[in-house]
């Protein structure tokens, strides 16, 4: 096993030197094993190298043989086609749909968790179950169904139809209720004794020390919003309605062949979320851990 | 004592209420757009459903599914990107984790991130370049297996290759998220553990197959569930780099659903492919729990 051979040596260790694990033996194996890593790494990141170069190609060198594998001449030509199209206002839908969903998840899921984790009320393990076992069934599978009763509201193609569904997403009331479990109950009696009301509690001692777990949830939802591609496609209709993916997706089948424009709009729809995730990542790698590791 | 009796129970009473009032929006939200259009979904598969029509037609949609060959073989084709994918997947993911998660705070962040990009950006950005990389006459591919002295391939129009193209797609998206939660994982393990069979001199292999891995099982059960419920699923990259073809050769039934009901305007077969959909991944997760479970302990 190469990738092991970090962890233990990759020859048995005399008795005085194995509680030093971090202790570095650069033997053969382990050299390989991390180069095949940066290797994996490096196949990885070539997607993003090929995407952010392409965007700046004109199109006689975006597909030529052999691959010209940096920009010689790079150009705006791209971009300049590319915002041709309503660039902004599909930006525009994709960030304001993405952070209502964000505002109304966690809002609902910390109501929802903080009382599943710490009230005592008839139907509060059934509604808990509900909600987990709702978890595991594919979501696709109701967008037949969903997607009839928009129709039925006249709600297709509207940021109610976009926004609301989203909100009814039953991971945040699990990963808030697990996380609401770890609030000391001694906090909320010393609060009622004082004649604290809910609500106040809730705003005022609850909230602050679920804020680790909503940071989570907030960037959790806001990157699954923006890359709800399937919600998005049947749900909206008009160009000036289609989010940032979606309106990209189109340019697709408009331009067969300009690369470069397509590549300038590959870079634009997924620069945000890179950026979001680069500068949160702590927060992001704490909410996909939350709910499944236990530690 | 009756009177505090009495007011012990008007203040549970107002407990209870204030907690189905602080459950209520979430409820709401959850039973109108989830819970209802899941029953409402069953429902529907028992109809003719078109732009026309709405009659009751009992079994029928179900019947004609499971004598429609497109859709056997887009079941087929959902099977087997789950069953190359997802091995794949919990492998590849495994390996990274076990290679950085003793290294620094700094080069953990740095290939977690790395690993993830391709799932944190959108979908069609992926897609958009992959349809580049792949491309019969420009695309890299086809010039780096010239290099070896190669014939061009049409990878995503050969029926042949086309699936297996999709499937790589996918993986790159889907190994981020087990990254992080095998590294998160592996650090929970106490490292006297791993101490004290290095003194009784077991070997690295030993280490993984005795300690590392029964450890990690609750998290593989977890990765493997959560990797095939979404393996199921997939769709963006299916819709932009082949839209099922060629020859319904990446056709999946998710795919299936959408060209039904949206392309076609059948929702009752869309929506019965959807139960059935449904039916399937309900019962490997169930599968994989009980047998993976058996020796998870909490």
């Amino acid at each position: 096993m190469m990738f092991f051979s970090k962890i233990t040596g990759s020859r048995p260790r005399p008795l005085s030197s194995g509680t030093n694990l971090r202790k570095k033996t650069p033997s053969i194996p382990s050299l390989l094993a991390n180069l095949l890593l940066i290797f994996l790494a490096l196949l990885f990141l070539f997607p993003f190298y090929w995407i952010v170069t392409g965007a700046f190609k004109v199109q006689n060198v975006a597909v030529a043989i052999p691959p010209q594998w940096f920009p010689e001449e790079p150009t705006l030509d791209n971009f300049r086609a590319l915002f041709k199209n309503p660039v902004w206002r599909w930006g525009f839908n994709s960030f304001f749909v993405a952070s209502s969903e964000m505002i109304g998840v966690c809002l609902t899921a910390s109501m929802a968790g903080y009382v599943l984790a710490k009230k005592m009320f008839p139907g509060r393990k059934f509604i808990f179950i509900l909600f987990v076992s709702a978890m595991a069934l594919p979501k696709q599978v109701i967008l037949v169904p969903l997607f009839t009763m928009l129709a039925d509201l006249n709600w297709i193609d509207t940021y109610k139809g976009l926004i609301l569904p989203a909100i009814g997403w039953p991971f945040g009331v699990f990963l808030m209720k697990q996380f609401a479990q770890t609030i000391p109950s001694e906090l909320m009696e010393a609060a009622k004794i004082d004649g604290c009301s809910e609500i106040r509690l809730f705003a005022t001692i609850i909230l602050p020390l679920l804020k680790p777990a909503l940071g989570a949830l907030a960037i959790f939802t806001f990157i699954n919003a923006w890359n709800d591609y399937f919600s998005q496609l049947i749900i909206t209709r008009s160009t000036p309605m289609m989010t940032l993916p979606l309106g990209l997706a189109t340019l697709q089948g408009e331009y067969t062949t300009p690369y470069g424009v397509l590549m300038a709009g590959a870079a634009l729809a997924s620069l945000p979320m890179i950026t979001i995730f680069l500068l949160f990542q702590k927060a992001f790698t704490q909410g996909i851990t939350m709910g499944a590791v236990k530690g | 004592m009756n009177l505090t009796f009495f007011r012990n129970k008007q203040y549970i009473w107002r407990d209870w209420i204030a907690s189905y009032l602080f459950l209520l929006p979430a409820l709401a939200f959850f039973s109108i757009f989830v819970a209802y259009p899941m029953l409402k979904g069953i429902y529907i598969s028992f109809f003719s459903y078109t732009l026309r029509d709405f009659d009751f037609i009992g079994f029928d949609n179900y019947q004609h599914l499971f004598q429609d060959e497109t859709f056997g073989k887009s079941m087929w084709n959902t099977m087997l990107i789950v069953l190359i994918a997802v091995p794949v997947v919990v492998i590849f993911s495994l390996y990274v984790a076990m290679m950085i998660y003793q290294k620094s705070e700094g080069i953990r962040s740095l290939f977690r991130g790395i690993f993830y990009l391709p799932a944190v950006s959108s979908v069609v950005s992926i897609t958009v370049v992959w349809a580049s990389i792949y491309h019969t006459n420009y695309g890299i591919l086809n010039y780096l297996t010239s290099l070896f002295g190669m014939e061009p391939i049409n990878w995503l129009g050969d029926t042949r290759t086309a699936l297996l193209a999709i499937i790589a797609v996918l993986i790159t998206t889907s190994v981020g998220q087990p990254i992080i939660l095998y590294v998160a994982s592996l650090g929970n393990i106490p490292k006297s553990y791993i101490e004290a069979a290095q003194m009784d001199r077991a070997n690295s292999w030993q280490i993984f197959k005795n300690i590392l891995w029964p450890m990690l099982m609750p998290t593989n059960l977890y990765i493997i569930v959560i990797t095939t419920i979404n393996t199921f699923q997939v769709f963006a990259i299916i819709q932009l780099l082949t839209s099922g073809g060629p020859m319904y050769a990446t056709s999946t039934v998710m795919y299936g659903v959408y060209e039904q009901a949206f392309k076609l305007g059948n929702f009752g077969i869309a929506a019965a492919m959807g139960v059935i959909l449904a039916i399937v991944i309900g019962a490997i997760s169930f599968i994989q729990f009980k047998y993976l479970g058996s020796d998870v302990e909490y």
